[in-house]
């Protein structure tokens, strides 16, 4: 059952989707049961900002048809805050860690790349590229051409594997993957969540309305997200997942870590078996936080 | 490190808190009772640990979770522990008990919830978050409550003892009905219908003009929770407040549930609530309802 990613040697093929899993949280509600029984092969942290963020206001959830629809704004202490507290709790995992950092400007990814390769507790940096550019305001990873640009601007400061987190908003997946690629990525990874949105219900529903969300596409409507819209996750996107995974495995060399809407070690297997060499568990953790481990151990005994 | 130089906020964590097992548990139904306009779930939990009370759990249907109105529901859904019967053999033990939670039918997931029968199956994580902590020396408990809010307030009565004041608000007679939960409850409804015309804020009100050398604790709708906290506030009475919030994983994870806090930033009601120091709120934020 073990797999060689990137140089490193995991015990089985499952592991987090970033931001999915608070491994301090989950430590205050579970003690050492968590690390006794930890159910994923690597761990992924949240993504990982130069400055601080607190996050988008509330509410920063939507129940969609069998999946979720969240706003979270990537909360986080900051670089400086990262290394500080968050890095030594994280490095009594026994498993290897993978920082995610997101950055709007190459220089940005770089300095964070950098700070990330002096740390030996981090084996691997994946890089999230759902961040619009200052300047155009497009996604950074939406884009083939600024995407390739981005990766090489930022190879140079990284020794250690560089995942490239790739997001399914955009007119072609794979030619994504292909540019992270050149750029210098050892690895991609798929899908992010879709972009998606919710309404607050209407006068007749019980539920109190928020004001309506201050700025972007949905400004005037009475979006139910702090955030105005947000990404969707959970078994609504597997279909998606599967398609975008499967083109990318086609089309790049590299090693591909495929995720959404894995909920058992069949749907895990559907991803491996177009290509991907590791899969990621996001929402299922919410609904069971051991998820994880249940789904490596059914592929094992599969 | 000696039990002396334990700080103060840890111990008073550790006592709140129960840890949860890892990982979901398959509890079987033993009972669903009616009260009322609302549901006692009852599930035997053989090896969970008791709760302290204020913690909650996250429930789902065995079977048929999802495929309901609108696809839903998908995600587990937060319930305060209402009551835990120690199972007789295990006494001694804090392992293995029944769990209750009380259910009112409102939306997919609590409709789905209100369906299950004996000996079917329900998945329960838990005992998550921070529960209630005991009275300062002296003060006196009142327990204020509203709606489906007052599960937390029973096993918080279980564990102070019968005599504690009990002041509970609800819209109708129907729903009144759910007073039953707990002892000696002091009932107000919106209608008239059941006890006072009126809001349980009024009833806090008469209590701490009576007698306000008392610890609040609080758990019902936002509008409610924010009444009790501005009343405490403006009488300087400490409150304890068990806030709802739309949650995904109940565990820290998602992000999801959090609140604003007074001194900025956010906490997030699963981890660091659901029961909070109401002077850790400018207010209580209207937006709380989760998808339920």
């Amino acid at each position: 059952m073990s797999v060689s990613f990137c140089g490193l040697e995991l015990a089985h093929p499952v592991i987090n989707g970033s931001g999915t899993f608070d491994v301090p949280a989950a430590r205050r509600a579970f003690g050492q049961a968590l690390d006794h029984a930890f159910p994923f092969a690597a761990f992924v942290s949240k993504t990982i900002t130069l400055s601080p963020r607190a996050g988008n206001p509330p509410p920063r959830l939507w129940e969609a048809p069998a999946g979720l629809i969240n706003s979270i704004g990537l909360p986080n202490r900051g670089l400086e805050g990262y290394l500080e507290h968050d890095l030594p709790e994280l490095s009594k995992l026994n498993v290897p860690l993978i920082t995610n950092v997101m950055g709007s400007t190459a220089e940005e990814i770089a300095e964070l790349a950098q700070a990330c390769d002096e740390r030996g507790e981090i084996a691997a940096v994946e890089l999230n590229v759902s961040c619009p550019n200052v300047k155009t305001g497009l996604d950074i990873g939406s884009d083939p051409a600024q995407l390739e640009r981005v990766v090489a601007a930022v190879r140079p400061a990284l020794r250690k594997p560089l995942i490239v987190k790739l997001t399914p908003n955009c007119a072609d997946v794979a030619a994504c993957a292909q540019a992270a690629q050149d750029g210098g990525a050892d690895a991609v990874s798929l899908i992010n969540t879709l972009r998606a949105m919710a309404l607050t219900p209407g006068a007749r529903g019980r539920r109190p309305s928020p004001p309506a969300a201050p700025s972007g596409p949905v400004a005037g409507l009475r979006a139910w997200l702090g955030g105005g819209s947000g990404g969707l996750s959970g078994a609504a996107v597997r279909a998606v997942a599967l398609a975008q995974v499967a083109a990318v495995a086609g089309r790049v060399a590299i090693p591909v870590v495929g995720m959404g809407g894995i909920q058992s070690a069949d749907h895990a297997r559907q991803l491996l078996d177009v290509g991907a060499t590791l899969v990621a568990v996001g929402t299922e953790s919410f609904r069971d936080p051991a998820a994880g481990e249940r789904i490596a151990r059914g592929l094992r005994d599969s | 490190m000696s039990a002396s130089e334990v700080p103060v906020s840890a111990a008073r964590d550790r006592a709140e808190r129960v840890l949860a097992p890892f990982g979901r548990r398959l509890l079987t139904v033993t009972a669903v009772d009616e009260l009322g306009a609302y549901r006692v779930l009852r599930a035997a939990d053989p090896d969970g640990p008791m709760p302290a009370a204020g913690q909650f759990a996250m429930l789902a249907a065995a079977e048929r979770w999802g495929g309901g109105e609108d696809e839903r529901p998908y995600l587990s859904r937060a319930f305060s522990f209402a009551r835990w019967l120690a199972d007789r053999r295990s006494r001694r033990s804090p392992i293995g008990g029944e769990a209750h939670f009380l259910l009112e039918d409102v939306g997919p997931g609590t409709h789905r919830l209100c369906e299950l029968r004996t000996g079917d199956g329900l998945w329960v994580l838990g005992p998550l978050g921070a529960g209630f902590t005991a009275p300062e020396h002296g003060r006196r408990a009142l327990l204020v409550g509203g709606g489906v809010g007052i599960a937390p307030l029973a096993i918080w009565q279980d564990v102070l003892g019968a005599q504690t004041t009990v002041l509970l608000g609800f819209r109708d007679g129907p729903h009144a009905e759910g007073a039953a939960l707990l002892s000696d409850a002091r009932v107000a409804t919106d209608d008239g219908s059941a006890g006072r015309r009126g809001l349980v804020t009024d009833l806090l009100g008469e209590e701490l003009d009576r007698d306000s050398h008392a610890t609040v604790y609080a758990c019902g709708p936002p509008a409610m929770l924010e009444a009790v906290r501005a009343l405490c506030a403006e009488r300087a009475v400490p409150a304890q407040l068990a806030l709802e919030s739309g949650m995904a994983c109940g565990f820290g994870a998602c992000f999801g549930c959090v609140v604003p806090k007074r001194d900025g930033g956010y906490l997030r009601v699963c981890v660091d609530g659901p029961v909070v120091d109401a002077t850790q709120l400018d207010r209580v934020e209207a937006h709380l309802g989760s998808p339920t």
